[in-house]
Protein backbone atom coordinates (compact mmCIF):
# COMPACT_ATOMS: atom_id res chain seq x y z
CA UNK A 1 0.00 0.00 0.00
CA UNK A 2 1.23 3.47 -0.86
CA UNK A 3 0.36 5.88 1.93
CA UNK A 4 1.81 8.72 3.96
CA UNK A 5 3.52 6.21 6.25
CA UNK A 6 6.01 5.32 3.50
CA UNK A 7 7.55 8.76 3.62
CA UNK A 8 8.38 8.27 7.30
CA UNK A 9 10.79 5.45 6.36
CA UNK A 10 12.99 7.98 4.58
CA UNK A 11 14.83 10.04 7.22
CA UNK A 12 16.31 12.45 4.69
CA UNK A 13 12.89 13.68 3.61
CA UNK A 14 12.18 14.97 7.08
CA UNK A 15 14.13 18.22 6.86
CA UNK A 16 13.82 21.82 5.80
CA UNK A 17 15.66 23.27 2.82
CA UNK A 18 15.95 27.05 2.67
CA UNK A 19 13.30 27.33 5.36
CA UNK A 20 10.72 25.06 3.68
CA UNK A 21 9.95 21.35 4.12
CA UNK A 22 11.89 19.43 1.48
CA UNK A 23 9.99 18.21 -1.57
CA UNK A 24 12.28 15.80 -3.37
CA UNK A 25 11.40 15.48 -7.05
CA UNK A 26 14.68 14.17 -8.44
CA UNK A 27 14.33 10.43 -7.95
CA UNK A 28 15.10 9.71 -11.60
CA UNK A 29 18.61 10.97 -10.84
CA UNK A 30 18.82 9.01 -7.62
CA UNK A 31 16.21 7.82 -5.18
CA UNK A 32 16.33 8.36 -1.43
CA UNK A 33 17.03 5.45 0.91
CA UNK A 34 14.70 4.01 3.53
CA UNK A 35 15.90 3.13 7.03
CA UNK A 36 15.56 -0.55 6.13
CA UNK A 37 18.39 -0.18 3.59
CA UNK A 38 20.54 2.06 5.78
CA UNK A 39 20.14 -0.34 8.72
CA UNK A 40 20.91 -3.42 6.63
CA UNK A 41 24.21 -1.91 5.49
CA UNK A 42 25.06 -0.66 8.97
CA UNK A 43 24.26 -4.07 10.37
CA UNK A 44 26.43 -5.77 7.78
CA UNK A 45 29.42 -3.60 8.66
CA UNK A 46 28.83 -3.91 12.40
CA UNK A 47 28.42 -7.68 12.54
CA UNK A 48 29.21 -9.56 9.33
CA UNK A 49 31.91 -7.75 7.36
CA UNK A 50 34.58 -9.97 5.80
CA UNK A 51 35.75 -10.76 2.31
CA UNK A 52 33.65 -13.28 0.43
CA UNK A 53 34.29 -16.68 -1.18
CA UNK A 54 37.57 -17.33 0.60
CA UNK A 55 37.22 -17.27 4.37
CA UNK A 56 37.19 -20.46 6.33
CA UNK A 57 36.15 -18.31 9.27
CA UNK A 58 32.61 -17.55 10.37
CA UNK A 59 32.47 -13.94 9.27
CA UNK A 60 33.67 -14.92 5.80
CA UNK A 61 30.82 -17.39 5.58
CA UNK A 62 28.27 -14.88 6.80
CA UNK A 63 29.44 -12.23 4.34
CA UNK A 64 29.32 -14.76 1.50
CA UNK A 65 25.83 -15.86 2.47
CA UNK A 66 24.60 -12.29 2.55
CA UNK A 67 26.25 -11.42 -0.77
CA UNK A 68 24.97 -14.50 -2.56
CA UNK A 69 21.62 -14.13 -0.81
CA UNK A 70 21.29 -10.69 -2.36
CA UNK A 71 22.00 -12.21 -5.75
CA UNK A 72 19.11 -14.58 -5.33
CA UNK A 73 16.84 -11.69 -4.33
CA UNK A 74 17.81 -9.93 -7.57
CA UNK A 75 17.15 -13.11 -9.54
CA UNK A 76 13.63 -13.34 -8.15
CA UNK A 77 13.07 -9.61 -8.55
CA UNK A 78 13.57 -9.76 -12.32
CA UNK A 79 12.48 -13.40 -12.67
CA UNK A 80 15.74 -14.70 -14.11
CA UNK A 81 16.19 -18.43 -14.45
CA UNK A 82 19.36 -18.73 -12.46
CA UNK A 83 21.70 -16.74 -10.22
CA UNK A 84 24.42 -17.54 -12.76
CA UNK A 85 22.76 -14.89 -14.91
CA UNK A 86 23.03 -12.13 -12.30
CA UNK A 87 26.29 -10.17 -12.33
CA UNK A 88 26.93 -7.52 -9.71
CA UNK A 89 28.63 -4.45 -11.14
CA UNK A 90 28.91 -0.77 -10.36
CA UNK A 91 25.76 0.29 -12.18
CA UNK A 92 23.94 0.47 -15.50
CA UNK A 93 26.83 2.25 -17.21
CA UNK A 94 29.33 -0.44 -16.26
CA UNK A 95 26.85 -3.15 -17.25
CA UNK A 96 26.29 -1.76 -20.76
CA UNK A 97 30.02 -1.21 -21.19
CA UNK A 98 30.61 -4.84 -20.28
CA UNK A 99 28.20 -6.02 -22.97
CA UNK A 100 29.79 -3.69 -25.54
CA UNK A 101 33.35 -4.65 -24.70
CA UNK A 102 32.82 -8.36 -24.23
CA UNK A 103 29.91 -9.48 -26.40
CA UNK A 104 30.30 -6.56 -28.82
CA UNK A 105 33.99 -6.97 -29.58
CA UNK A 106 33.56 -10.68 -30.16
CA UNK A 107 30.48 -10.47 -32.34
CA UNK A 108 30.37 -7.14 -34.15
CA UNK A 109 32.47 -6.88 -37.31
CA UNK A 110 33.07 -4.40 -40.08
CA UNK A 111 29.85 -3.32 -41.76
CA UNK A 112 27.64 -4.78 -39.04
CA UNK A 113 25.00 -2.60 -37.44
CA UNK A 114 24.16 -1.57 -33.90
CA UNK A 115 20.70 -0.06 -33.47
CA UNK A 116 19.78 2.36 -30.69
CA UNK A 117 17.22 5.20 -30.45
CA UNK A 118 17.12 8.98 -30.09
CA UNK A 119 15.89 8.72 -26.52
CA UNK A 120 18.89 6.95 -25.02
CA UNK A 121 20.84 8.10 -22.01
CA UNK A 122 24.52 8.76 -22.79
CA UNK A 123 25.35 5.48 -21.05
CA UNK A 124 23.48 3.63 -23.79
CA UNK A 125 25.01 5.68 -26.62
CA UNK A 126 28.72 6.11 -26.05
CA UNK A 127 29.64 2.44 -25.39
CA UNK A 128 28.11 1.67 -28.82
CA UNK A 129 29.75 4.66 -30.52
CA UNK A 130 33.11 3.43 -29.26
CA UNK A 131 32.40 -0.14 -30.30
CA UNK A 132 31.24 0.96 -33.76
CA UNK A 133 34.39 3.04 -34.28
CA UNK A 134 36.64 0.23 -33.12
CA UNK A 135 34.98 -2.48 -35.22
CA UNK A 136 34.13 -0.38 -38.28
CA UNK A 137 30.45 -1.01 -37.59
CA UNK A 138 27.49 1.27 -38.28
CA UNK A 139 25.54 2.89 -35.45
CA UNK A 140 21.90 3.50 -36.40
CA UNK A 141 19.25 5.51 -34.56
CA UNK A 142 15.54 4.71 -34.53
CA UNK A 143 13.56 7.90 -35.13
CA UNK A 144 10.95 8.90 -32.59
CA UNK A 145 7.32 9.68 -33.18
CA UNK A 146 6.14 13.25 -32.62
CA UNK A 147 4.77 12.39 -29.18
CA UNK A 148 8.08 10.94 -28.03
CA UNK A 149 7.20 7.28 -28.46
CA UNK A 150 8.78 4.57 -30.57
CA UNK A 151 6.84 2.81 -33.28
CA UNK A 152 7.57 -0.79 -34.17
CA UNK A 153 7.45 0.17 -37.88
CA UNK A 154 10.44 2.44 -37.35
CA UNK A 155 12.23 -0.33 -35.47
CA UNK A 156 11.50 -2.78 -38.29
CA UNK A 157 12.84 -0.24 -40.77
CA UNK A 158 16.09 0.15 -38.85
CA UNK A 159 16.85 -3.46 -37.89
CA UNK A 160 18.25 -5.59 -40.72
CA UNK A 161 20.09 -8.86 -41.14
CA UNK A 162 23.33 -6.95 -40.63
CA UNK A 163 22.20 -5.82 -37.17
CA UNK A 164 24.06 -7.57 -34.38
CA UNK A 165 22.88 -5.59 -31.38
CA UNK A 166 19.70 -3.65 -30.61
CA UNK A 167 19.89 -1.62 -27.42
CA UNK A 168 17.00 0.38 -26.06
CA UNK A 169 15.88 2.12 -22.93
CA UNK A 170 12.82 0.57 -21.26
CA UNK A 171 11.65 3.83 -19.63
CA UNK A 172 13.05 7.14 -20.89
CA UNK A 173 14.71 9.24 -18.20
CA UNK A 174 13.52 12.39 -19.96
CA UNK A 175 10.19 11.67 -21.60
CA UNK A 176 9.03 9.00 -19.19
CA UNK A 177 8.02 6.93 -22.23
CA UNK A 178 7.61 3.22 -21.61
CA UNK A 179 8.97 1.43 -24.65
CA UNK A 180 7.69 -1.85 -26.14
CA UNK A 181 10.97 -3.65 -25.46
CA UNK A 182 9.38 -7.09 -25.64
CA UNK A 183 8.18 -6.52 -29.19
CA UNK A 184 11.49 -4.91 -30.13
CA UNK A 185 13.35 -7.94 -28.75
CA UNK A 186 11.27 -10.11 -31.04
CA UNK A 187 12.22 -7.98 -34.07
CA UNK A 188 15.88 -8.15 -33.02
CA UNK A 189 15.73 -11.93 -32.73
CA UNK A 190 13.99 -12.35 -36.10
CA UNK A 191 17.02 -10.62 -37.59
CA UNK A 192 19.57 -12.59 -35.60
CA UNK A 193 20.51 -9.72 -33.28
CA UNK A 194 20.65 -9.66 -29.49
CA UNK A 195 18.48 -7.31 -27.44
CA UNK A 196 20.01 -5.17 -24.70
CA UNK A 197 17.63 -3.31 -22.36
CA UNK A 198 18.67 -0.28 -20.33
CA UNK A 199 16.43 -0.79 -17.35
CA UNK A 200 17.78 1.99 -15.12
CA UNK A 201 14.44 3.85 -14.98
CA UNK A 202 12.28 0.74 -15.25
CA UNK A 203 13.51 -1.51 -12.44
CA UNK A 204 12.55 0.97 -9.69
CA UNK A 205 9.04 1.49 -11.00
CA UNK A 206 7.52 -1.60 -12.61
CA UNK A 207 7.59 -5.36 -12.34
CA UNK A 208 10.41 -6.74 -14.45
CA UNK A 209 10.27 -10.20 -15.96
CA UNK A 210 13.33 -10.81 -18.14
CA UNK A 211 12.02 -14.17 -19.33
CA UNK A 212 8.74 -12.69 -20.43
CA UNK A 213 10.55 -9.78 -22.16
CA UNK A 214 12.89 -12.33 -23.69
CA UNK A 215 15.71 -9.79 -23.73
CA UNK A 216 19.28 -11.05 -23.90
CA UNK A 217 20.78 -8.49 -21.52
CA UNK A 218 19.12 -6.25 -18.95
CA UNK A 219 21.05 -3.56 -17.01
CA UNK A 220 19.98 -1.55 -13.97
CA UNK A 221 21.30 0.39 -10.98
CA UNK A 222 20.61 -0.05 -7.29
CA UNK A 223 20.64 3.62 -6.33
CA UNK A 224 17.56 4.51 -8.36
CA UNK A 225 15.48 1.86 -6.56
CA UNK A 226 16.07 2.78 -2.90
CA UNK A 227 19.41 0.97 -2.80
CA UNK A 228 22.90 2.40 -2.33
CA UNK A 229 25.11 3.95 -5.01
CA UNK A 230 27.90 1.82 -6.46
CA UNK A 231 25.90 -1.37 -7.05
CA UNK A 232 24.17 -2.39 -10.22
CA UNK A 233 23.22 -5.51 -12.09
CA UNK A 234 23.76 -7.01 -15.48
CA UNK A 235 21.41 -9.84 -16.33
CA UNK A 236 22.43 -11.92 -19.31
CA UNK A 237 21.14 -15.16 -20.77
CA UNK A 238 23.34 -17.97 -19.54
CA UNK A 239 24.27 -19.33 -22.97
CA UNK A 240 25.49 -15.87 -24.03
CA UNK A 241 27.39 -15.14 -20.81
CA UNK A 242 29.06 -18.55 -20.96
CA UNK A 243 30.62 -17.69 -24.30
CA UNK A 244 31.73 -14.21 -23.27
CA UNK A 245 35.18 -13.23 -22.05
CA UNK A 246 35.58 -11.15 -18.89
CA UNK A 247 36.71 -7.53 -19.31
CA UNK A 248 38.27 -7.18 -15.87
CA UNK A 249 40.95 -9.53 -14.70
CA UNK A 250 42.40 -10.11 -11.25
CA UNK A 251 41.36 -11.62 -7.95
CA UNK A 252 37.95 -13.23 -7.38
CA UNK A 253 37.34 -14.09 -11.03
CA UNK A 254 40.01 -16.76 -11.52
CA UNK A 255 39.91 -20.50 -11.34
CA UNK A 256 43.60 -21.35 -11.79
CA UNK A 257 46.52 -18.98 -12.33
CA UNK A 258 49.69 -20.12 -14.03
CA UNK A 259 52.73 -18.07 -14.98
CA UNK A 260 51.56 -17.38 -18.52
CA UNK A 261 47.97 -18.44 -18.62
CA UNK A 262 44.93 -18.55 -16.36
CA UNK A 263 41.41 -19.89 -16.34
CA UNK A 264 38.21 -18.27 -15.13
CA UNK A 265 35.66 -19.10 -12.51
CA UNK A 266 32.18 -20.21 -13.43
CA UNK A 267 29.32 -17.78 -13.97
CA UNK A 268 28.60 -15.25 -12.60
CA UNK A 269 31.90 -14.76 -10.78
CA UNK A 270 34.10 -14.67 -13.87
CA UNK A 271 32.75 -11.16 -14.51
CA UNK A 272 33.28 -9.94 -10.94
CA UNK A 273 37.02 -9.27 -10.75
CA UNK A 274 38.34 -7.85 -7.46
CA UNK A 275 36.67 -7.77 -4.05
CA UNK A 276 33.01 -7.39 -4.92
CA UNK A 277 30.57 -4.70 -3.83
CA UNK A 278 29.45 -6.67 -0.79
CA UNK A 279 27.79 -4.00 1.35
CA UNK A 280 26.23 -2.54 -1.80
CA UNK A 281 24.68 -5.90 -2.66
CA UNK A 282 23.38 -6.27 0.90
CA UNK A 283 21.81 -2.80 0.61
CA UNK A 284 20.28 -3.65 -2.76
CA UNK A 285 18.85 -6.85 -1.29
CA UNK A 286 17.22 -4.83 1.49
CA UNK A 287 15.86 -2.37 -1.09
CA UNK A 288 14.31 -5.24 -3.03
CA UNK A 289 12.66 -6.57 0.15
CA UNK A 290 11.32 -3.09 0.83
CA UNK A 291 9.92 -2.62 -2.70
CA UNK A 292 8.42 -6.12 -2.69
CA UNK A 293 6.64 -5.44 0.56
CA UNK A 294 4.90 -2.46 -1.01
CA UNK A 295 4.49 -4.22 -4.34
CA UNK A 296 5.82 -3.14 -7.71
CA UNK A 297 2.34 -3.09 -9.20
CA UNK A 298 1.26 -0.66 -6.48
CA UNK A 299 4.30 1.50 -7.17
CA UNK A 300 3.63 1.55 -10.90
CA UNK A 301 0.00 2.48 -10.31
CA UNK A 302 1.05 5.25 -7.93
CA UNK A 303 3.46 6.65 -10.51
CA UNK A 304 0.85 6.77 -13.23
CA UNK A 305 -1.41 8.61 -10.80
CA UNK A 306 1.35 11.05 -9.89
CA UNK A 307 2.15 11.67 -13.56
CA UNK A 308 -1.52 12.20 -14.36
CA UNK A 309 -2.05 14.59 -11.46
CA UNK A 310 1.17 16.51 -12.22
CA UNK A 311 0.40 16.80 -15.93
CA UNK A 312 -3.08 18.00 -15.17
CA UNK A 313 -2.00 20.63 -12.61
CA UNK A 314 1.11 21.74 -14.48
CA UNK A 315 -0.83 21.92 -17.72
CA UNK A 316 -2.86 24.71 -16.12
CA UNK A 317 0.18 26.99 -15.98
CA UNK A 318 0.25 29.25 -18.98
CA UNK A 319 3.45 28.97 -21.03
CA UNK A 320 4.48 25.66 -19.52
CA UNK A 321 5.36 22.98 -22.05
CA UNK A 322 5.50 19.29 -21.11
CA UNK A 323 7.52 16.89 -23.28
CA UNK A 324 6.73 13.27 -24.04
CA UNK A 325 3.59 11.14 -24.30
CA UNK A 326 0.38 12.99 -23.44
CA UNK A 327 -1.27 9.91 -21.95
CA UNK A 328 -0.01 9.40 -18.38
CA UNK A 329 -0.74 5.67 -18.71
CA UNK A 330 2.07 5.52 -21.27
CA UNK A 331 4.64 7.11 -19.04
CA UNK A 332 6.37 6.59 -15.74
CA UNK A 333 6.43 9.24 -13.01
CA UNK A 334 8.70 11.57 -14.95
CA UNK A 335 7.52 14.98 -16.14
CA UNK A 336 10.01 17.03 -18.15
CA UNK A 337 9.03 20.58 -18.96
CA UNK A 338 10.01 24.13 -19.76
CA UNK A 339 8.50 27.36 -18.56
CA UNK A 340 8.68 29.75 -21.47
CA UNK A 341 11.22 32.56 -21.26
CA UNK A 342 12.65 31.20 -18.02
CA UNK A 343 15.73 29.02 -18.39
CA UNK A 344 15.44 25.66 -16.56
CA UNK A 345 18.44 26.51 -14.35
CA UNK A 346 16.68 29.60 -13.19
CA UNK A 347 13.49 27.60 -12.61
CA UNK A 348 15.45 25.07 -10.56
CA UNK A 349 17.11 27.75 -8.46
CA UNK A 350 13.80 29.47 -7.70
CA UNK A 351 12.23 26.12 -6.76
CA UNK A 352 15.22 25.24 -4.57
CA UNK A 353 14.69 28.43 -2.62
CA UNK A 354 11.24 27.00 -1.80
CA UNK A 355 12.70 23.64 -0.76
CA UNK A 356 11.76 21.85 -4.01
CA UNK A 357 14.44 19.73 -5.69
CA UNK A 358 14.14 19.25 -9.46
CA UNK A 359 16.72 18.50 -12.11
CA UNK A 360 17.68 21.03 -14.78
CA UNK A 361 19.93 20.47 -17.76
CA UNK A 362 20.27 17.97 -20.57
CA UNK A 363 19.73 14.89 -18.35
CA UNK A 364 22.63 13.02 -19.97
CA UNK A 365 20.59 12.79 -23.17
CA UNK A 366 22.02 15.36 -25.56
CA UNK A 367 20.81 13.68 -28.78
CA UNK A 368 17.29 13.69 -27.36
CA UNK A 369 17.57 17.38 -26.42
CA UNK A 370 18.56 18.04 -30.02
CA UNK A 371 15.54 16.09 -31.22
CA UNK A 372 13.31 18.14 -28.89
CA UNK A 373 15.05 21.27 -30.24
CA UNK A 374 15.89 22.52 -26.77
CA UNK A 375 19.25 22.91 -25.04
CA UNK A 376 17.97 22.13 -21.59
CA UNK A 377 14.81 21.23 -19.72
CA UNK A 378 13.60 20.95 -16.16
CA UNK A 379 12.44 17.60 -14.84
CA UNK A 380 10.29 16.57 -11.93
CA UNK A 381 10.43 12.86 -11.17
CA UNK A 382 8.23 11.09 -8.66
CA UNK A 383 8.66 8.00 -6.58
CA UNK A 384 6.73 6.05 -3.98
CA UNK A 385 7.35 8.63 -1.24
CA UNK A 386 5.86 11.53 -3.21
CA UNK A 387 2.26 12.58 -2.91
CA UNK A 388 -0.18 14.95 -4.54
CA UNK A 389 0.73 17.62 -2.00
CA UNK A 390 4.30 17.54 -3.41
CA UNK A 391 2.86 18.27 -6.83
CA UNK A 392 0.82 21.12 -5.36
CA UNK A 393 3.99 22.58 -3.88
CA UNK A 394 5.72 22.25 -7.25
CA UNK A 395 2.90 23.98 -9.08
CA UNK A 396 2.86 26.76 -6.50
CA UNK A 397 6.65 27.11 -6.90
CA UNK A 398 6.38 27.25 -10.67
CA UNK A 399 3.71 29.92 -10.49
CA UNK A 400 5.87 32.07 -8.26
CA UNK A 401 8.91 31.49 -10.51
CA UNK A 402 6.88 32.74 -13.41
CA UNK A 403 5.68 35.72 -11.46
CA UNK A 404 9.17 36.51 -10.21
CA UNK A 405 10.72 36.52 -13.66
CA UNK A 406 7.83 38.42 -15.18
CA UNK A 407 8.42 41.07 -12.53
CA UNK A 408 12.12 41.47 -13.13
CA UNK A 409 11.74 41.52 -16.87
CA UNK B 1 11.85 33.73 -0.97
CA UNK B 2 12.15 36.90 -3.01
CA UNK B 3 14.73 38.62 -0.83
CA UNK B 4 17.16 35.69 -1.18
CA UNK B 5 16.54 35.46 -4.89
CA UNK B 6 17.07 39.18 -5.26
CA UNK B 7 20.66 38.63 -4.15
CA UNK B 8 21.09 36.44 -7.21
CA UNK B 9 18.89 38.03 -9.81
CA UNK B 10 19.90 41.68 -9.56
CA UNK B 11 18.13 43.99 -11.94
CA UNK B 12 21.35 44.75 -13.82
CA UNK B 13 21.87 41.02 -14.41
CA UNK B 14 18.41 40.61 -15.84
CA UNK B 15 19.05 43.65 -18.01
CA UNK B 16 22.18 42.06 -19.49
CA UNK B 17 20.27 38.80 -19.98
CA UNK B 18 17.38 40.51 -21.72
CA UNK B 19 19.47 42.90 -23.82
CA UNK B 20 22.92 41.36 -24.09
CA UNK B 21 25.83 43.63 -25.04
CA UNK B 22 28.27 42.53 -27.74
CA UNK B 23 26.15 39.64 -28.97
CA UNK B 24 27.37 38.13 -32.22
CA UNK B 25 30.58 37.00 -33.88
CA UNK B 26 33.63 38.94 -35.07
CA UNK B 27 34.47 37.75 -38.57
CA UNK B 28 38.02 39.04 -38.51
CA UNK B 29 38.94 37.50 -35.18
CA UNK B 30 42.20 36.50 -33.55
CA UNK B 31 40.58 34.47 -30.81
CA UNK B 32 37.76 32.07 -31.63
CA UNK B 33 36.73 29.67 -28.92
CA UNK B 34 33.72 27.61 -28.04
CA UNK B 35 33.18 26.24 -24.57
CA UNK B 36 30.36 24.43 -22.88
CA UNK B 37 29.37 23.36 -19.46
CA UNK B 38 28.92 19.60 -19.94
CA UNK B 39 26.81 19.18 -16.83
CA UNK B 40 24.05 21.51 -17.93
CA UNK B 41 24.39 22.24 -21.64
CA UNK B 42 25.26 25.94 -21.41
CA UNK B 43 27.34 26.93 -24.40
CA UNK B 44 29.33 30.02 -25.31
CA UNK B 45 31.06 30.99 -28.54
CA UNK B 46 33.50 33.82 -27.95
CA UNK B 47 35.41 35.79 -30.55
CA UNK B 48 37.98 38.46 -29.78
CA UNK B 49 39.98 40.80 -31.93
CA UNK B 50 43.36 41.29 -30.28
CA UNK B 51 45.87 43.79 -31.66
CA UNK B 52 49.16 44.80 -30.08
CA UNK B 53 48.20 43.14 -26.82
CA UNK B 54 44.91 44.98 -26.61
CA UNK B 55 41.41 43.48 -26.86
CA UNK B 56 39.99 45.73 -29.58
CA UNK B 57 36.67 43.96 -29.81
CA UNK B 58 34.81 41.14 -28.07
CA UNK B 59 31.60 39.37 -29.03
CA UNK B 60 29.78 36.30 -27.78
CA UNK B 61 27.06 33.98 -28.85
CA UNK B 62 25.53 31.06 -27.03
CA UNK B 63 22.77 29.47 -25.08
CA UNK B 64 22.23 29.22 -21.39
CA UNK B 65 20.60 30.48 -18.25
CA UNK B 66 20.27 34.10 -17.20
CA UNK B 67 23.43 33.99 -15.08
CA UNK B 68 25.67 32.51 -17.78
CA UNK B 69 24.44 34.81 -20.53
CA UNK B 70 24.48 37.94 -18.36
CA UNK B 71 27.98 37.11 -17.19
CA UNK B 72 29.12 36.67 -20.80
CA UNK B 73 27.63 40.01 -21.74
CA UNK B 74 29.32 41.73 -18.81
CA UNK B 75 32.63 40.03 -19.50
CA UNK B 76 32.78 41.25 -23.11
CA UNK B 77 31.91 44.73 -21.91
CA UNK B 78 34.65 44.62 -19.28
CA UNK B 79 37.53 43.34 -21.41
CA UNK B 80 36.83 45.40 -24.52
CA UNK B 81 39.57 48.02 -24.92
CA UNK B 82 41.68 46.48 -22.16
CA UNK B 83 45.21 45.13 -22.35
CA UNK B 84 45.32 41.36 -22.26
CA UNK B 85 47.06 41.43 -18.89
CA UNK B 86 44.24 43.54 -17.46
CA UNK B 87 41.64 41.20 -18.94
CA UNK B 88 43.33 38.23 -17.31
CA UNK B 89 43.64 40.13 -14.05
CA UNK B 90 39.91 40.85 -14.16
CA UNK B 91 39.28 37.17 -14.69
CA UNK B 92 41.31 36.37 -11.57
CA UNK B 93 39.37 38.94 -9.57
CA UNK B 94 36.10 37.52 -10.84
CA UNK B 95 37.15 34.02 -9.85
CA UNK B 96 38.01 35.22 -6.32
CA UNK B 97 34.65 36.97 -6.13
CA UNK B 98 32.83 33.75 -7.10
CA UNK B 99 34.71 31.76 -4.50
CA UNK B 100 33.67 34.26 -1.86
CA UNK B 101 37.29 35.31 -1.28
CA UNK B 102 38.59 38.82 -0.65
CA UNK B 103 39.15 40.38 -4.05
CA UNK B 104 41.24 43.19 -5.48
CA UNK B 105 38.96 46.22 -5.66
CA UNK B 106 41.49 48.63 -7.11
CA UNK B 107 39.91 48.15 -10.55
CA UNK B 108 36.40 49.45 -11.15
CA UNK B 109 34.36 46.34 -11.86
CA UNK B 110 31.27 48.15 -13.06
CA UNK B 111 28.30 45.88 -13.73
CA UNK B 112 30.29 42.77 -12.84
CA UNK B 113 29.91 43.62 -9.18
CA UNK B 114 26.24 42.67 -9.45
CA UNK B 115 27.25 39.03 -9.89
CA UNK B 116 28.69 38.90 -6.38
CA UNK B 117 25.50 37.28 -5.08
CA UNK B 118 26.14 34.20 -7.23
CA UNK B 119 28.81 33.13 -4.73
CA UNK B 120 25.96 32.35 -2.33
CA UNK B 121 24.54 29.82 -4.83
CA UNK B 122 27.27 27.16 -5.25
CA UNK B 123 25.35 25.32 -7.96
CA UNK B 124 25.35 28.44 -10.13
CA UNK B 125 29.01 29.51 -9.90
CA UNK B 126 29.91 27.48 -12.98
CA UNK B 127 27.22 29.32 -14.94
CA UNK B 128 28.85 32.64 -14.11
CA UNK B 129 32.44 31.59 -14.77
CA UNK B 130 31.90 29.92 -18.17
CA UNK B 131 32.45 33.04 -20.29
CA UNK B 132 35.49 34.05 -18.26
CA UNK B 133 37.01 30.59 -18.60
CA UNK B 134 36.51 30.81 -22.36
CA UNK B 135 38.19 34.23 -22.47
CA UNK B 136 41.15 33.03 -20.41
CA UNK B 137 41.69 29.93 -22.48
CA UNK B 138 41.23 31.76 -25.77
CA UNK B 139 43.75 34.44 -24.84
CA UNK B 140 46.25 31.89 -23.57
CA UNK B 141 45.95 29.88 -26.80
CA UNK B 142 46.51 33.04 -28.80
CA UNK B 143 49.62 33.94 -26.82
CA UNK B 144 51.07 30.49 -27.39
CA UNK B 145 50.57 30.60 -31.16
Amino acid sequence: MINQEIKSYFPILNQEINGHPLVYLDSAATSQKPVQVIEAMKNYYEFDNANVHRGVHTLGNRATEKYEGARDKVRKFINANSTEEIIFLRGTTTAINLVAQSYGRANVNEGDEIVITYMEHHSNIIPWQQLAKERGAILKYVELEKDGTISLEQVRAAVTERTKIVSMVYVSNVLGTMNPVKEVAQIAHENGAVMVVDGAQAAPHLKIDVQQLDCDFFAFSGHKMCGPTGIGVLYGKKELLNNMEPVEFGGEMIDFVGLYDSTWKELPWKFEGGTPIIAGAVGLGAAIDFLNEIGLNEIEKHEHQMAAYAMDKMGGIEGLEIYGPADPQHRAGIVTFNLNDVHPHDVATVLDMSGIAVRAGHHCAQPLMKWLEVTATARASFYLYNSESDVDRLVEGLRSAKEYFNDVF
Amino acid sequence: MSSNLDQLYRRVIMDHYKTPRNKGTIENNSVNIEMNNPTCGDRIHLTLQVEDGIVKDAKFDGEGCSISMASASMMTQAVKGQEIDTALRLSGIFSDMMLGKEYDDSIDLGDIEALQGVSQFPARIKCATLAWKAMEKGVQNEEKS
